[in-house]
């Protein structure tokens, strides 16, 4: 079964080829219409203004609304994230419309302009007891946004700290996370709330697809298919051999 | 480093960043952000506001559209800080301005304000006739124009994160940038089918380094995120851009020189992102009411513009015809020599 990715603006290419890397087949989805023929769906990582413009002008919010209540798993990288908080700070004058359904505050563009956007190495625990590999990962944010706080019933997966200020230099703010976690302010990046995942870097502009294979599982926990799971946890196995491309992740 | 990285272009190469805080990789993750979006040009923060209503991914911020660059003449130089400070506040999508070829001192002040990406541009006048600004040393990302693939792979090699075509800017008219987009794609694809051993001369025909004309074979594409720009004017226009291969497009002059700006802004933003479903193309392309007056090439009035090469990727559009008119040509160095120049040129065409 394809996995769908919504395909109006921004990397959705990096992640259908993230997918293929994996063994999956991604699907482009545009149209509501479209989404009937997948059983999990990404939203990529884009300007998130842009994307909703798009999804109003082809009427596509009651079709994500209704996938995402269905229970169906939903991952949103960066842009994708700000689509399935329930509530988003820091829009464009008028707001936007979200598709909702992850219980949790966004600020949109957090850390600042690009200027600002940073790489961080982040501890990933969770991730790294299913899929193995190194215990952080090699997070990208790019104009990211931020999860301010979060409801009850929504697993943590990864944060950053920052400094109080909300300084630029994010580098430091690293350091200093290893020395001492006190002053610092910390910063959710990663979360799980039921079949829904978020994460406010961009898994699919690296070339460790962790973070993927963590997202086909949840689906796959969710579809019954028993040849499906098989089919994945056979494509992790390979997934080690390849040599890691150390090329931009492109179609 | 080696394992962990992966947008990084330039992998173990010579030339090692300077800057800490901005690798490669954040600079060309924005690009691959704004993929398969439109970056618009606009002077004020009302348009500004239209622009990003209608779904533009990113604004250019600008003094002049190219068209009026190109009808009032003179020397176009970076915008005010100032405009561009009030563009970046009314609107919270990615802000661009525009440097002059060269000139890195422009750079340097649009990194200060804080804008999103330096668009180091061939439509305002060149500062520097041979150099372009060594872009390594900034930690903001920059887009280049180029005309083919060799000057696409000289200016990531100075660093830019993002190519874009040069086209004809404010013109309305579209064959400069299929031009461009063709060459740069024909030029792949003859990669992709060479022998590894005839890459050696084809860099040195190209004038291009060897590594990144390498990289280019293996990806089957340009390393970094590759867009439109120059003359897009209608819905269609875009969508060709698209399925030549471009990851996006730059409107200039198109959105906000036409009768309806934001319902053209908006039909364009649909036409890139549904750039192969005709029926949407078809729907999206009603009724958008006049669209930029535009410059035939080819017209009788308006010589063609003629090119004019100074170093190597330096393009001076400058017209034949009355010497009215040749005294508004596009990227002059100097109105008088260039004015010159071109008539010396002319002459034997004539």
């Amino acid at each position: 079964m394809a996995v769908g990715v919504l395909a109006l603006q921004g990397s959705f290419n990096e992640h259908i080829a993230a997918l293929r890397r994996l063994g999956v087949k991604g699907v482009q989805i545009r149209k509501p219409e479209q989404l009937h023929s997948v059983t999990s769906l990404i939203i990529p990582g884009g300007e998130s203004t842009t994307m909703a413009k798009l999804a109003e002008y082809h009427n596509l919010f009651p079709a994500l609304r209704e996938f995402v209540k269905l229970g169906k798993p939903v991952w949103g990288t960066c842009a994708g994230l700000i689509f399935l908080a329930d509530k988003a700070s820091g829009q464009k004058t008028g707001g936007q419309e979200l598709i909702g359904g992850l219980d949790c505050t966004v600020h949109r563009n957090f850390f600042g302009s690009q200027l600002q956007s940073f790489e961080a190495e982040l501890s990933v625990p969770e991730i790294a007891a299913k899929e193995g590999g190194p215990p952080t990962f090699r997070g990208v944010f790019i104009r990211a946004p931020a999860i301010l706080d979060v409801g009850s019933d929504v697993e943590v997966l990864a944060d950053i700290c920052i400094q109080s200020d909300k300084t630029s230099d994010l580098d430091s703010a690293l350091e200093s996370q290893k020395e001492s976690t006190t002053s610092e302010k910390k910063v959710i990046v990663a979360v799980k709330q039921g079949n829904l995942l978020a994460t406010a870097f961009h898994p699919e502009l690296t070339a460790d697809t962790r973070w993927h294979s963590f997202f086909l599982k949840m689906a796959s926990e969710v579809g019954d298919e028993a040849s499906r799971s098989a089919s994945t946890s056979q494509e992790d196995l390979s997934f080690y051999k390849q040599p890691r491309n150390d090329l931009p992740i492109f179609q | 480093m080696a394992g962990t990285g992966v947008v990084t272009v330039y992998g173990n190469g010579a030339i090692t960043e300077t800057s800490k805080k901005s690798t490669f990789s954040v600079k060309v993750g924005l690009a691959q952000m704004l993929r398969g979006g439109v970056i618009m040009d606009v002077v004020n923060a009302e348009q500004a506001r239209i622009a990003e209503e209608a779904g533009a991914c990113a604004v250019m911020a600008l003094e002049r559209v190219p068209a009026d660059i190109r009808a009032q003449g003179g020397v176009a130089r970076m915008s005010d800080p100032q405009l561009i400070k009030e563009i970046k506040q009314t609107v919270t999508i990615p802000v661009m301005a525009k440097a002059r070829i060269g000139h890195f001192v422009e750079a340097q002040i649009l990194e200060a304000i804080g804008i999103d990406y330096v668009d180091e541009s061939e439509v305002l006048t060149p500062a520097d006739d041979e150099n372009h600004i060594n872009k390594h040393n900034f930690r903001i990302p920059f887009v280049c124009g180029c005309r083919n693939l060799g000057e696409a792979l000289r200016r990531i090699r100075e660093g830019a994160a993002m190519i874009r075509t040069k086209g004809e800017a404010g013109t309305g008219n579209i064959i400069e940038a299929v031009r461009h987009v063709r060459s740069v794609m024909g030029d792949i694809r003859v990669l992709r089918n060479m022998d590894d051993d005839e890459v050696f001369t084809f860099a040195k025909e190209i004038q291009a380094p060897y590594d990144l004309v390498m990289q280019t074979k293996q990806l089957g594409r340009l390393p970094v995120v590759h867009f439109a720009a120059g003359g897009v004017a209608t819905p269609a226009d875009a969508a060709l851009m698209m399925q030549l291969g471009c990851d996006g497009v730059f409107v200039g002059s198109g959105v906000f020189k036409s009768g309806d700006p934001a319902r053209r802004a908006r039909a364009i933003v649909q036409a890139v992102t549904h750039y192969s479903d005709p029926e949407v193309l078809a729907d999206v392309s009603c009724g958008l009411g006049e669209a930029m007056v535009g410059i035939n090439l080819n017209d009788a009035k308006v010589e063609r513009a003629l090119p004019l090469y100074i170093g190597k990727d330096f393009r001076f559009y400058t017209w034949g015809g009355p010497i009215t008119v040749l005294e508004t040509c596009f990227g002059e160095v100097d109105g008088g020599v260039a004015a010159a120049a071109v008539n010396q040129v002319l002459k034997p065409l004539k």
